[in-house]
């Protein structure tokens, strides 16, 4: 098996490479389903383009985080979980595709990043940041690794609950290196909690490569320690990725608790839009671009020995594109949080926290204009009357 | 009715609970087969089995972020920190996760962190601590730290019930040297809400949990030697602080005393104090006092220790000073 390994520290000069010779079979998918992988894929990508744009439009109001050639593993491995059964999973910022598999819709997406008032978080959290656990996603925190040892408690409610559910849980190559992934992944391997770990390495953690990470040869080997079924499969095949992922779903749902799975992929934009990716060997971007593009490797799959005909995976594209304009034309008209909202809901009891004095009888510093300028995203006709007034 | 401990008073309340609700859980580093460091768990795992009554790695991150993400799944976890020192080891998730989990993902986390704490027990610098004032500052997080076998019990329940993460002090000098005898029934005590342990006129003293017994000695003294009447209120809860209680408090004697374990600075007795100026300045005859621990982490040595935590002599010292304004 040709792999590109996770440790190895010419990894950035290295060509982009399959990490598996043979495509994988995607079990008994049927034709509607892994077009429906195809739909989900394509979603992801063209969304995040969109919030590109919007984000050069300064309509998106933090940091936009793209998961640009991460699209297979994102929805391969969360397709690989039983909705109707409610299983559950964590995303992390990569994983906007496994959220829009668990439902998830663009109009939500859109309203997050735009910082709307009828946003999931209602203007509190940023990006992909929510949760929805009705339909099986708990909105993730930004301390990486965190989300291990709740999924193991979420997992482990199935467990005391005799549920026929299962977890899975999303970490990066690099909160690997943090303690709550380690106790964490610990506590679910030895109360045999129904998880999956997806450990998806993308080759780098901001700008630190996966080789400055860790010493382990590959991170499926952290599973030894820990006692549990590790795997590693090539995170940019879909169907390779929701095989070694419905492997580990399976065996958690058959009682025989946790297993880490390992997904080789390749981050091909920054961390966020701002970062330059300075830090990456010249040509190593293109290289996964041309040669290891999860989407236009599926493409040829489905018109390949999938036989299914490109006009179709085209009207899937124009559908595509069609809820995403509606969807931005309906977060556009959203409004901004009411300023007060700020004050609700910490706590269930009390419902709300008192305004402070100084704000009494208003509402916040924005509807006195006290916002500078140089905040960026600051409305330019509230500036200049305030400048006038 | 019979007197029972502060320590069977929590256990009580624990057993309650979990025969009440058997969303109850209990997670923790020895609580089960053996019962727990302190045996507050004793018997819990014979009677509710091990898959509610968990015995864990040492990893209370992993304590921490399971009970979170069992308390989003409609469970209601209650997780030992064997020793509460060992609190700042699930920090993080405690900070960042639970106690935002409502506010910025709408995700109910009703749980419970509890464990031994505070010193004049010889325990040295990570068997001792008092770290109430490290979580008083995170919004979203409650905090008790009851002084009687009473709100002990009632407090614990009403936490288990509560729809939000409650860290709950339990006072390990207080587990088995104070006896009570406890309300029949189904007895809770409300969280947020102070006590006024004896009335008085002339100076307040404002404390909770271990201490508190050091300032009754104190009120008593100084009522004898003095003829100063003190008035007494154990607060009970420390997130969110009982304002009202401590007005009123501030109103009827005009002179107050804050006294608590913790060290000094950063300590709640200066959280009070700026509620006190806020809300009731022109009620004041003297400045606001504390009595508290030095600043320093807590030595082992008897002759160090005493030195370092209030003692009622202390207290005693605080009450007359401010009789002289």
């Amino acid at each position: 098996m040709a792999t590109r390994a996770a440790t190895e520290p010419r990894a950035g000069k290295q060509a982009a490479v399959r990490t598996r010779d043979e495509a994988g079979s995607g079990f008994a998918l049927t034709r509607e389903q892994k077009l429906e992988l195809y739909y989900y894929m394509r979603l992801t990508r063209s969304l995040e383009e969109r919030l590109v744009n919007l984000y050069r439009q300064t309509k998106v109001v933090g940091g936009l985080f793209r998961s640009l050639g991460q699209e297979a593993d994102a929805v391969g491995s969360a397709y690989a979980l039983d909705r109707a059964k409610g299983d559950v999973l964590s995303p992390l910022i990569r994983n906007l595709g496994s959220m829009l598999v668990q439902g998830a819709t663009p109009l939500e997406i859109l309203r997050q990043y735009m910082a709307k008032g009828d946003s999931p978080t209602r203007g509190r959290e940023l990006n992909i940041h929510f949760g929805s656990p009705d339909r099986g996603f708990i909105g993730q925190i930004s301390h990486l690794g965190d989300m291990v040892p709740v999924m193991a408690g979420v997992t482990l409610s199935f467990k005391i609950r005799k549920q026929d559910r299962v977890g899975l849980v999303y970490v990066g190559d690099g909160a690997t290196s943090t303690g709550a992934f380690h106790e964490g992944i610990n506590f679910a391997a030895v109360q045999r909690c129904p998880l999956v770990v997806v450990v998806e390495n993308n080759g780098y953690a901001y700008s630190t490569p996966v080789h400055k990470q860790t010493a382990a040869r590959e991170l499926k080997d952290k599973a030894i320690g820990y006692g549990i079924p590790g795997e590693r499969a090539d995170g940019n095949d879909v169907l390779a990725v929701y095989e070694v992922t419905r492997r580990a779903v399976d065996r958690a749902r058959r009682g025989e608790g946790a297993s880490l799975v390992e997904l080789v992929t390749y981050r091909r934009k920054g961390h966020a839009e701002h970062d330059n990716q300075s830090y990456v060997p010249k040509g190593e971007i293109e290289r996964w671009e041309s040669e290891n593009d999860p989407l236009t490797r599926y493409v040829e799959r489905l018109t390949g020995a999938e036989a299914i005909a490109a006009a179709e995976l085209q009207k899937i594209d124009a559908r595509v594109i069609d809820e995403i304009d509606a969807a931005t034309d309906e977060a556009e008209r959203s409004p901004v949080p009411e300023s007060d909202d700020a004050l609700v809901g910490i706590y269930a009891d009390p419902p709300t926290v008192e305004p402070l004095w100084f704000r009494e009888g208003i509402r916040s510093a924005v509807e006195t204009h006290e916002r500078p300028a140089s905040w960026g995203t600051h409305d330019p006709e509230t500036a200049k009357a305030t400048e006038d007034g | 009715m019979a007197e029972i401990t502060y320590l069977e008073g929590i256990r009580q309340a624990l057993f309650e609970e979990m025969e009440r609700d058997s969303n109850v859980l209990c997670l923790g580093e020895d609580i089960g087969a053996y019962g727990g460091a302190f045996k507050v768990t004793d018997g819990l795992m014979a009677k509710f089995g091990e898959d509610r009554v968990i015995d864990t790695p040492v990893s209370e991150a992993a304590i921490v972020g399971a009970a979170a993400g069992a308390a989003h799944m409609g469970m209601r976890p209650v997780c030992e920190m064997q020793f509460i020192d060992f609190i700042s080891c699930g920090y993080d998730i405690l900070t960042n996760y639970v106690a935002t989990a409502r506010y910025r993902a709408m995700l109910p986390c009703p749980m419970v962190v509890r464990g031994p704490s505070g010193g004049y027990v010889r325990g040295g610098p990570f068997h001792s601590q008092n770290p109430e004032a490290a979580f008083l500052h995170t919004p979203g997080l409650k905090i008790v730290y009851p002084a009687t076998v009473s709100d002990a019990k009632g407090l614990l329940k009403s936490a288990i019930r509560d729809d939000d993460c409650v860290l709950y002090f339990e006072h390990k000098y207080l587990y088995r040297r104070i006896k009570e005898e406890v309300p029949e029934g189904d007895h809770l005590v409300p969280i947020g809400k102070a006590r006024t342990a004896r009335e008085g006129t002339d100076v307040s003293v404002i404390s909770y949990a271990a201490t508190l017994y050091k300032v009754l000695e104190a009120a008593e003294q100084c009522e004898k030697e003095d003829g100063l009447s003190v008035e007494v209120i154990d607060l009970r809860t420390l997130l969110p602080l009982d304002d009202e209680a401590i007005i009123a408090t501030v109103k009827k004697t005009n002179r107050v005393l804050i006294v608590h374990e913790d060290t000094r600075t950063g300590g709640i007795a200066g959280e009070i104090t700026a509620r006190i100026n806020e809300l009731a300045f022109e009620w004041l005859d003297a400045p606001v006092l504390r009595i508290t621990a030095a600043d320093v982490p807590l030595p082992y040595a008897p002759s160090l220790e005493d030195y370092v935590l209030p003692q009622t002599a202390d207290i005693v010292r605080g009450i007359r000073r401010l009789a002289a304004y």
